[in-house]
């Protein structure tokens, strides 16, 4: 039966239907609904990782036991499974491993944009790149064969507007899954020096058996018409071909390493004009220069940054582009994503804008206290950097003679996926710095999925619920004070102690994710006799609140339908407006 | 048929994504090709937000290009402004008129235009401007906001009514069914 759906849920669908049997990943935008609807299906086993590096290792080891396996991930969690990603080339796989890797050229929710075709490329590994729903689905069924045929990890890469777009999907049947053989074979999966010598040779042939696949393959598809211009494209930007050149030709790749060299030679040789588009890195254009084949329209007229779309693709050809009604109205007030009403962030934040330290940041919904008007984030690299950068700070105040203390701020998830390490070392080595670490019990920027310190698994059952703040303690950390981030005085006082103590220190908030526990408390009300429209309130960025006329001094007004009740502009007021209602 | 290009704007949390969810079933059960893309992510958290639906005999794209939208259908005055743009020449904007302040305003770091919708009926000449949240209220939540506003744009789109019902009903739960049902009969009464 035809259904509409996701790209993400395309991949968990046709994981399911074709014979699945182990699934780890960790959530990241665009890629996080993947793994989500594994377990809303139901019928096959997954979980959450603590971290990419974990997930894509466990489903080695599934795959080692006999079970076709799946990692998902963003395409910056890559960098953290990297490590293994690049000996598991060498060892290839038992039943078939698929490692997902989603993109986000345009940077969506994303702190870069990088290109995952660089891995597939460095690690001398097919790789997949559908270009609807329906591809996602059938390039999973297609990579678990050529993973199994060719001894190698396959990575299916997609990008936002795969993952996100739905389109219509008509699923091709179920396999069975059958779990194989559990094989010990220590040439194969040993990866010393002497094993991994020969085993390179092996994945130098294996790629170029691959070429050759690719040559003969309906993966990379021919579609001839208009002979004036040939486009090599691939994924999603297949589709924006499309819209702008219904008529063109095109070399639609679908397995976009290695690259089809003799197709690609035929094509060039009928076309007069060949245009290669691609979105972020000339990873199609420089491989086929290197052929020797000449490429009229490429990166000199396509950005390497952002998201390309029928008109830049128009563009570059030098075809007319769409005219609208109207250009894009200038100078509206923008509308960025902010803690929601209630989140204990937002009292934490404006403390820390208050008191004016150095913060040292990471990736979640608290890099959002980065923005004006809290403005109380300093740098925010990636996962878990927020504790090691801040440690690398105090050591050269310390060298300088400067007697602040930076702090950092992690939340739960990203302090379990790569934070625990940093704070090991600041233990270790003597960091002056305080660490706040944000405790609510979800991963909450994705949208809240379960991790160590939720008391749930993804699938749903009860787990063992990690203890922050002993795990902090056996990490060799002796200062670990709990806080209550609603309440502004307390945590203020806390914060300061933590300042003024040397060495490292930790504050654990343990407030839940209003989001994702829908936590309900008594809303307040604002007292407009009392309310003297100083807007003290306002500095702590809350969309509940608003100025209720405009004019000279106006008052403040709360919304009683966006309040969630934290309290937290009622203890900004120096006036006593704001009480419950 | 030519694809028809619906955009539906607003902010995080009012129900655009299902809003967008259900034309994109609806033009499934009504044999059609469609592609649907959102952004979301960042935007759970209370930002602009922008939705695509595409409808016809082939789609290939997901994404509607500034200049083309058939239709737009805006759950907020401001981000009706910010996204008429991508209206075609001559193309319909439907909006609600009800406000919601972005953070930029709620913390005094900006001014909420008091001249959006003079803005609007002055780049779009076929806009309409609809008490969403009123209706909503009165189809018995104020949530339903999202059926008002599919309500609203029902007799401007290339999908029979009755389908579009009928996916309502299978995609709400329990005392959902009616309320949606006669938010979205309220929006159409409305436009």
């Amino acid at each position: 039966m035809k259904t509409i759906i996701s790209g993400n849920e395309a991949i968990a669908l046709s994981f399911e239907d074709s014979g699945g049997v182990f699934a780890s990943g960790y959530p990241g935008t665009p890629s996080t609904e993947t793994l989500e609807e594994v377990a809303r299906l139901g019928k096959v086993y997954c979980e959450w990782a603590p971290n990419e590096k974990v997930g894509l290792e466990s489903a080695i080891g599934a795959s080692l036991a006999g079970g076709r396996s799946l990692a998902t991930m963003k395409h910056v969690g890559v960098n953290v499974a990297a490590d293994a990603l690049m000996t598991l080339t060498y060892t290839g796989v038992n039943a078939g491993l698929i490692l997902m890797a989603a993109d986000d050229p345009g940077m969506h929710s994303s702190q870069n944009e990088q290109d995952s075709r660089n891995y597939a490329k460095f690690a001398k590994i097919p790789m997949l790149d559908p270009a609807d729903s329906q591809e996602a689905y059938d390039f999973v069924r297609t990579g678990f064969e050529i993973s199994e045929q060719f001894d190698t990890p396959v990575m299916l890469r997609t990008t936002t507007r795969i993952s996100h777009a739905k389109g219509i999907v008509e699923p091709t049947g179920k396999i069975q899954p059958k779990v194989g053989e559990w094989v010990k074979n220590v040439p194969k999966y040993v990866m010393l020096p002497n094993f991994g010598k020969i085993k390179h040779v092996e994945v130098e042939a294996r790629l170029l058996k691959l070429q050759e696949f690719a040559e003969t393959s309906p993966l990379n598809r021919l579609e001839m018409g208009d002979t004036d211009l040939g486009i090599v494209t691939s994924g999603i930007s297949y589709q924006h071909v499309k819209e702008a050149f219904p008529t063109a030709s095109i070399l639609k790749l679908g397995l976009v390493h290695p690259l089809p060299e003799k197709k690609i030679r035929e094509f060039a040789g009928k076309v007069k004009r060949l245009m290669v588009v691609e979105e972020m890195d000339a990873i199609f254009e420089e491989q086929i220069r290197a052929m020797g084949i000449g490429v009229h329209i490429g990166k000199d007229k396509i950005s390497f940054c952002g998201e390309v779309n029928a008109d830049i693709i128009r563009a570059a050809a030098g075809a007319p582009i769409t005219t609208g009604t109207a250009a894009p109205v200038e100078n509206l007030p923008q509308r960025p994503p902010t803690f929601c009403p209630g989140c204990a962030h937002r009292g934490l934040y404006s403390i820390l804008s208050k008191l004016k330290v150095f913060v040292s940041g990471d990736i979640g919904c608290y890099t959002l206290g980065a923005l004006p008007p809290l403005s109380a984030m300093h740098t925010c690299i990636c996962m878990g950097a927020s504790i090691s950068a801040a440690h690398g700070m105090a050591k050269v105040n310390e060298i300088a003679g400067r007697t602040e203390k930076p702090v950092a701020v992690i939340g739960d998830s990203t302090f379990f996926h790569s934070g625990i390490t940093g704070l090991l070392s600041m233990a270790y080595n003597g960091g002056n710095a305080l660490v706040i670490i944000m405790d609510n019990r979800t991963t909450g920027m994705t949208g809240g999925q379960e991790n160590p310190g939720s008391g749930q698994v993804l699938q749903g059952e009860p787990a063992q619920q990690v203890n922050m703040v002993d795990l902090v303690k056996v990490l060799g950390i002796h200062n670990v004070v709990e806080i209550n981030s609603y309440n502004l005085e307390e945590t203020e006082a806390a914060i300061r102690k933590g300042l003024e103590t040397p060495g490292p220190y930790v504050l654990v908030d343990k407030n839940p994710c209003i989001l994702r526990y829908r936590v309900k408390k008594p809303l307040y009300k604002v007292a407009q006799d009392k309310c003297t429209g100083c807007r003290a309130c306002l500095k702590a960025s809350c969309v509940a609140l608003g100025l209720t006329a405009s004019g000279e001094k106006p008052k403040v007004g709360i919304d009683p339908n966006i309040c969630n009740g934290c309290g937290v502009c009622a203890q900004l007021c120096k006036f006593d407006a704001m009480s419950e209602v | 048929m030519k694809v028809f290009n619906i955009v539906i704007a607003g902010v995080g949390g009012q129900g655009v994504l299902m809003a967008s969810k259900v034309l994109a079933e609806s033009a499934l059960a009504s044999g059609m090709d469609v592609k649907q893309n959102e952004v979301h992510g960042m935007a759970q958290r209370g930002g602009s937000v922008i939705s695509f639906v595409r409808i016809g005999d082939q789609v290939h794209s997901p994404v509607v290009m500034p200049g083309s939208a058939d239709i737009l259908i805006s759950f907020e005055p401001l981000e009706a402004l910010r996204y008429v743009h991508y209206l075609k020449p001559g193309a319909m904007l439907v909006y609600n008129k009800g406000t919601i302040n972005p953070s930029t305003v709620a913390s005094g770091l900006a001014t909420y235009p008091s001249d959006v919708e003079e803005q609007i009926s002055g780049i779009c000449g076929d806009a309409h401007g609809i008490e969403a949240l009123s209706l909503a209220q009165e189809a018995g939540n104020a949530k339903a906001v999202n059926m008002v506003m599919v309500g609203s744009v029902l007799k401007n789109l290339p999908i029979d009514a009755q389908v579009v019902e009928g996916v309502v009903k299978a995609l709400s739960k329990d005392k959902g069914v009616e309320v949606n049902l006669k938010a979205l009969r309220g929006g159409a009464a409305a436009a």
